[in-house]
């Protein structure tokens, strides 16, 4: 058996994976034409707005950052998302999911009823509104196993469909960005992070982030193993009671399908010891639009959506 | 909390299918606490779905419904382990021969292979075809899981038959670094926890020899290499290049050669993610400036001496994907760094047999076929011998109307010691 010495490595894992998403932010910029880069307002978009920033400093961004918005957001979160392209000076467009209901393309699922998986079609008019070939986003491929499977850059056809059985090959770090009109890249720079690798990043960048990922007190309500907040969005139901909660926030979506988890941990480092020891996964804590079964994600996913 | 400072090791599986190399993963993360009790739970229900006993570990990689249903791997899927010194990115390569391009995205980034063998099977024609591709893609370490252990009944000499096979293909493909361990990887038996069984073992477990292995072993290349990705604009008017850095570090004051131009000059700053040092080593993405005012853009290359080539003819080994047979006259695209530009195949001279190991005559690649090639493109590349240097030794060909990658490209000829080096 060979015994095998292991040398000294210059770059750690935090370093590396920084290196690399300023890299592919870099080649896709180089490569398309129109890129833009999808920015909810969570965590992993803010970690992306960061790097995006520093990828072209000290320019600006060389593309607008797109806002879904599903029209029931966390008012925390919105706050968030304008301070954070006042600071960075970025072009924010917003497609709204409103505007799509009142346009007649999707049905309106009520004023309490989750507008989550409308956010495809309003994504899909946008890109092809503006003629998008390329766009970011802050997936992650630790988050799910059909997002496990997707390339760093990954087609989506003329309709906006991913099909997982026949992806490019990607070879190396030669991202290739070549599509037709009408067809379009997805580009994740942070494919290969954690959700702990994110926290970590957060903490030694001192990255801005919205109020809720941290402890608060909040009126929220028990449905389907999730502690929802109540807000003009998500009201009691028969037998549902409302109670004051410490909570905070893992993930940041819409507010009728994103769940709070019971939390003291009110600081970035108390943050990051409770991530490190989490028994549940960041998706199945605080996501009930994947917990309609197996293959929710793919299934989403071939559609279109993030 | 010091939860900082580790380093990163990527790792490619290899393996034919159903030698168990998507359970030794499953078995990797689930002893290692990397999954959480709602994805066990998930991979649980799965399992007790389709009647496949309490827990197939496989569910934990396996994610596409397609695959579920086949029971096979269809594409790469990555998964991530970290110990207190070493963060793992595991890419789990599907075994099915037509799905070689897709285990060649897996290997072509991994500094190690993990291969998952049968101890009863032995070294299948997938496997070999698949530590080839590893080897050809310059993969130099790999860790070897002789599993299904409990079958032959923790039998040493059929452990030991199967090390020897293992040796003599390594030998012949020129990987020196291998540890093979006798795993049950059903049972857990030396994936994580030392076994029971195998008292006349006394090697690592897969978790140690993963942890032990030489990380990065291709930062060691020499003279360093800056393909410049993008311009930013400095405030008075001044510009930077931007890339990655690769091979050798790269420092201010360092004498570099503009490429192809072939124009001297001197880096006079280096700016890092976090603002400007003084050296970087490679996998850093940079931006330098210059003493001299150049016309440099995206495509050309900054490149410390040893200097590499500057060319418009190549002769190169190649791993074809496309469902038409590779022949001389085609026309394709090639992107090499940072560089794009129409390629014309000057001739096709040989391919590999990837069973006996033999390089032979041929006029023409199918599909999943490795052989040497000569191209010609519209543009010079800057190149190195693949060898010697990963990233501008690489080059994927792109078909110029359906824009999909057809092909994975290596500067130079295939560096098998079990094969001549001419055809």
């Amino acid at each position: 058996m060979t015994t095998i010495e292991r040398r000294p490595t210059t770059l750690d894992h935090l370093e590396a994976l920084e290196s690399h998403a300023i890299y592919i932010l870099r080649e896709v910029v180089a490569e398309c034409e129109r890129p833009v880069l999808l920015f909810s307002g969570g965590k992993d978009s803010a970690v992306l707005l960061h790097l995006a920033v520093k990828a072209f400093a000290p320019g600006g961004l060389p593309f607008p950052v797109l806002h879904v918005d599903t029209g029931q957001n966390f008012p925390e979160v919105l706050a968030f998302r304008d301070e954070t392209v006042d600071r960075t000076g970025a072009r924010l467009l917003v497609a709204s999911v409103q505007d799509a209901i009142d346009r007649g393309l999707v049905a309106d699922p009520g004023p309490t009823g989750s507008r989550n998986r409308l956010q495809t079609t309003s994504l899909l008019g946008a890109i092809q509104e503006h003629g998008f070939d390329a766009a970011f986003g802050g997936a992650r491929r630790d988050e799910d196993k059909a997002r496990a499977k997707e390339r760093i850059l990954s087609f989506r056809d003329a309709f906006g469909q991913w099909d997982p059985r026949a992806q490019r090959p990607e070879l190396w770090q030669l991202y290739q960005g070549r599509v037709n009109h009408g067809e379009h890249l997805r580009a994740f720079p942070l494919s290969d992070w954690t959700e702990l690798d994110v926290w970590q990043y957060i903490a030694r960048d001192r990255v801005a982030l919205p109020s809720i990922y941290f402890a608060h007190h909040r009126d929220v309500l028990r449905r389907d193993g999730m502690w929802l907040a109540v807000n003009e969005f998500v009201e009691p139901r028969a037998g549902e009671a409302v109670e004051r909660r410490l909570v905070r926030y893992r993930t940041v979506g819409d507010a009728t399908c994103t769940g709070a988890v019971e939390s003291s941990a009110a600081t970035l480092d108390e943050v990051l010891a409770e991530v490190a020891t989490a028994t549940v996964s960041e998706r199945g804590a605080t996501r009930a639009d994947d917990r309609f079964s197996e293959t929710s994600m793919e299934d989403r996913k071939r559609e279109g959506y993030f | 909390m010091d939860l900082l400072t580790r380093d990163l090791l990527r790792v490619a599986t290899i393996g034919s299918v159903d030698d168990g190399k998507s359970t030794v993963i499953g078995r990797l993360l689930v002893d290692t606490r990397q999954l959480f009790d709602d994805q066990l739970e998930a991979v649980a229900h799965a399992s007790a779905r389709r009647g496949v006993g309490d827990l197939d570990l496989s569910f934990v990689t396996d994610g596409l419904r397609a695959e579920r249903e086949q029971g096979i791997t269809i594409d790469v899927a990555y998964r991530y382990a970290a110990t207190p010194t070493r963060k793992f990115i595991i890419a789990d390569c599907p075994g099915h021969v037509q799905y070689t391009r897709n285990m060649a995205t897996g290997a072509s980034t991994a500094d190690l292979a993990l291969m998952v063998l049968d101890v009863a099977r032995g070294l299948k024609e997938q496997t070999r075809r698949h530590l080839c591709i590893a080897a050809l893609l310059g993969v130099r370490a790999i860790v070897v899981a002789i599993n299904k252990m409990d079958t032959v009944r923790w039998s040493e000499s059929a452990y030991s038959a199967a090390v020897d096979e293992v040796a003599t293909a390594a030998r012949e493909l020129g990987i020196a670094d291998v540890t093979c361990v006798p795993t049950s990887a059903l049972l857990g038996d030396n994936v994580v926890a030392a076994s029971l069984h195998t008292p006349w073992y006394v090697g690592p477990t897969i978790l140690d020899a993963l942890e032990r292995s030489d990380a990065g072993a291709w930062d060691s290349a020499e003279g360093a290499r800056l393909p410049i990705q993008w311009v930013l604009r400095q405030p008075g008017g001044g510009r930077s290049y931007a890339g990655m850095v690769s091979g050798e570090p790269l420092a201010v004051g360092d004498r570099v050669t503009l490429l192809p131009a072939g124009i001297s000059t001197t880096v006079t700053a280096l700016r890092g993610p976090s603002g400007p040092r003084d050296a970087a080593p490679a996998g850093v993405a940079v931006d330098v400036e210059l003493a001299d005012d150049l016309d440099a853009s995206r495509g050309d290359l900054l490149a410390r001496e040893p200097l590499p080539t500057v060319t418009r003819e190549l002769r190169a080994t190649v791993c074809w994907f496309g469902d038409e047979p590779l022949r001389a006259g085609a026309r394709l695209r090639v992107k090499h760094t940072t560089r794009s530009t129409p390629a014309i195949v000057e001739a096709v001279e040989s391919r590999v047999d990837v069973e006996r190991l033999e390089i032979e005559p041929a006029d023409a690649l199918a599909t999943n076929d490795i052989g040497v090639v000569r191209l010609r493109t519209a543009d010079p590349l800057v190149v190195d011998d693949y060898a010697q240097h990963r990233v501008t030794g690489g080059f994927i060909l792109i078909d110029p109307v359906s824009n999909v990658t057809r092909a994975a490209g290596m500067v130079g000829d295939p560096g098998l010691p079990g094969t001549s080096a001419r055809a």
